[in-house]
């Protein structure tokens, strides 16, 4: 590791005498000082102007939106280049071992504040009332493993965690596989169905309506295609979406709508990826296209599979909007999932505590996925 | 006639041609099967947006294609009422200006880090990269009470106010950064990973012309890192363009600067029947993120998968 204390050796300083040393100094002039000044102090000014306009209630919605994206799309490389201007005005002993803390520092601020301190806040949260005021001990704990739509969102969760990935990865390689072998027009097969992917939760939640949507009897046709064929082949329409247990799986079936697209890009890319050698040396060997498929397709790719399915997974673990847009009760339904509860009690029941909780168990239930996750690192660092 | 020596080409005739794997029909039947199941959901929203109120209420989207040609079977007006009557023109704007720099700010914070990670030299590299990639798996959910406290309170500690109320409850700049923490595990990731398999080489010999860490940066690594930039691009714009939660926490769900998945959401809440609306609205906040997604799809495979594909 190196020392500030002793001057810096490494491929980009300057050599102590001589040659590219002066020019490294230069850096340092009273000159370059005045000016790299200047510019950080107009450039906070216009930062200022810039937020006054945005905060300005008679601007035009053209106007800010214009300002807005200048500033977010300047500003951000602006920083940088203050700081690393910044950088050079300090003694050159010490530069060149500060500089990669101006690289990395805003990274780990923003982490800092977006993400390490809200999950120790959250623990604090989980351990107070309501209103965040009293400590209660393991209170709300005990609430979210003994409440009966809390048992059911974390065994519907569980459901949501198997099948989804299952279904998505499945379809997904699958498509991919058989896509590989078209002649013509594998490109815009593969286009249309990675198109949901584009789609938000809400917007899905909306399109699906028009799949599952139900009428009673003298209140309007039934516009959900579901029903449309139901009431075609002469039977009574359904409920579907209140069709206990198995709302449930038509609520998986949006996501994996969703989600197999991303699975099925990437799977294709691995697939494409393997050389070409390796199959046709098995398909001259007599196997059969299942067997190319399962012995050597399946192996080589199994890296890319196990990063698509973790990546589905924690997905699962978190989804909420499609459940949360659907008109009808999540708790009437029995549909209800871990996140939607931890916004419901959140935000709709206003319990502090309890929704802290419910986020606290959510984070824990993911740590083992991070700790697989940080150890397949590892390797592949020692493979490096 | 001697007996054919090598055996290998009776084999190939024999398994060559199977339907399988030159696309025969089984291929093409399931292929078509999966696209037309898949493109279903779709297909409704844009067919029940080009339909008249009346007609949408009174009959399923699907009979439109018994007589596609019926007089009064399609308009456009829709689109015109959700664009001024519902303010979905503004909240398109807003989504832009969400989106946008919530896309390039991490890209450019997480790049800035991932090259120094990479090329970079200093105390204490290896546990910060661990612990940067390991907030990947942080729920988002748990983070948004804390940062709307943050925002509209800032912090304090024992009676003590140790971090300021910044005021950015409900402003553009609040959400960006909140975006930019949240993407940025991910972004740092991929970006590492390519950023560090670029040949070493090149960074030498850059550093012997004189070049210092900011130009090589800038003029050199930034250039050639342009698929994985891009497909994180890609990836980053989506989500936030469709993200729902962040946008009704943050922005609030009225007001000025509603994006258009609160908008959206409002529609449902309020009037949860008006499907013509709601449909020609859910078709706008498509537009874009197809748009985006159809025009860069080569970036996004090439850049995930960094240089594996064959071609």
């Amino acid at each position: 590791m190196r020392t500030t204390d002793q001057p810096v050796a490494g491929p980009e300083t300057p050599a102590p005498e001589g040659g590219p040393r002066t020019s490294a100094d230069d850096r340092a002039s009273p000159l370059r000082a005045v000016t790299v000044l200047t510019a950080t102090a107009v450039a906070l000014v216009a930062f200022l102007l810039a937020f006054g306009v945005m905060r300005d209630p008679r601007a035009s919605r053209f106007m800010v939106v214009s300002v807005a994206l200048v500033l977010g799309v300047g500003g951000v490389f602006l920083v940088f280049w203050t700081m690393d201007q910044a950088v050079d005005l300090i003694s050159p002993r010490f530069r060149e071992s500060l500089r990669p803390y101006v690289f990395v520092g805003p990274a780990l601020v923003l982490l800092a504040m977006f993400l390490v301190y809200p999950v120790f806040n959250t623990v604090i949260l989980s351990l107070k009332d309501n209103i965040s005021r009293d400590w209660v001990g393991l209170d709300n704990y005990r609430f979210v493993f003994t409440d009966r739509h809390m048992l059911r969102a974390i065994r519907n969760t569980a459901g949501w965690l198997v099948l989804v990935p299952l279904l998505g990865v499945s379809i997904g390689l699958a498509f991919a596989t058989l896509a590989d072998r078209l002649r013509r027009g594998e490109a815009v097969a593969k286009s249309l169905i990675f198109l949901p992917m584009a789609i938000s939760f809400a917007g899905a939640s909306i399109t699906w309506q028009l799949i599952y949507n139900y009428r009673p009897a003298g209140f309007g046709s039934n516009i959900g295609l579901l029903n449309g064929i139901m009431i075609g082949l002469g039977q009574e329409p359904v409920r579907w979406l209140e069709l206990q247990p198995w709302n449930n799986l038509l609520l998986m079936v949006i996501m994996v709508w969703m989600q197999t697209g991303f699975a099925m890009v990437v799977l294709s890319a691995a697939i494409k990826a393997i050389p070409d050698e390796i199959i046709e040396a098995a398909r001259i060997d007599g196997a059969s296209e299942l067997q190319v498929f399962w012995r050597i397709m399946v192996p080589t790719i199994l890296p890319t599979i196990v990063v698509v399915t973790t990546y589905m997974v924690i997905n699962a673990m978190k989804v909420f909007d499609i459940v949360f847009v659907q008109p009808s009760s999540a708790e009437n339904n029995g549909t209800v999932v871990i996140a939607e509860r931890m916004i419901r009690w959140f935000f709709l029941l206003q319990h502090n505590g309890r929704g802290a909780a419910i986020a606290v168990v959510l984070f824990v239930a993911v740590i083992p996925m991070m700790i697989w996750n940080l150890r397949r690192f590892r390797e592949q660092e020692a493979i490096r | 006639m001697s007996a054919p020596a090598i055996p290998i080409p009776e084999g190939v005739v024999a398994h060559a041609p199977g339907e399988l794997r030159r696309g025969g029909w089984f291929v093409r039947i399931t292929i078509a099967a999966i696209v037309l199941l898949w493109s279903i959901p779709t297909l409704g929203v844009l067919i029940t947006s080009l339909r008249p109120e009346s007609r949408v209420n009174t009959s399923g989207w699907w009979t439109v294609f018994a007589n596609p040609f019926r007089t009064g079977e399609w308009t456009l007006e829709n689109y015109r009422l959700a664009i001024e009557a519902q303010g979905f023109g503004n909240a398109f704007l807003n989504s832009l200006a969400v989106a946008i720099p919530a896309t390039v700010i991490p890209i450019t914070i997480a790049s800035f880090a991932a090259y120094a990670f990479s090329w970079m030299e200093f105390r204490g590299r290896r546990i910060m990269f661990v612990a940067v990639v390991g907030l990947m798996v942080v729920p988002l959910q748990m983070a948004l009470i804390p940062i709307l406290r943050l925002f509209t309170q800032g912090v304090t500690l024992f009676g003590l106010r140790v971090f300021p109320d910044l005021e950015l409850n409900r402003t553009f700049l609040g959400i960006w950064l909140a975006h930019t923490g949240f993407g940025l595990p991910l972004a740092t990731y991929l970006l590492y990973n390519y950023i560090a398999s670029l040949p070493s080489s090149i960074i030498e010999s850059a550093k012997i012309d004189g070049a210092d860490h900011f130009t090589i940066f800038w003029r050199l690594i930034i250039p050639l890192s342009v698929p994985a930039l891009a497909a994180f691009a890609i990836f980053q714009f989506m989500w936030v363009w469709n993200d729902l939660l962040v946008a009704y926490v943050l922005l609030g769900g009225a007001g000025e600067n509603r994006v258009l998945t609160v908008a959206l959401r409002n529609l449902v809440g309020s009037r949860g029947v008006n499907w013509h609306l709601l449909t020609s609205a859910a078709f706008i906040s498509m537009s874009l993120p197809l748009l985006v997604f159809f025009s860069l799809q080569k970036y996004f495979v090439r850049g995930l998968t960094a240089g594996a594909v064959k071609g």
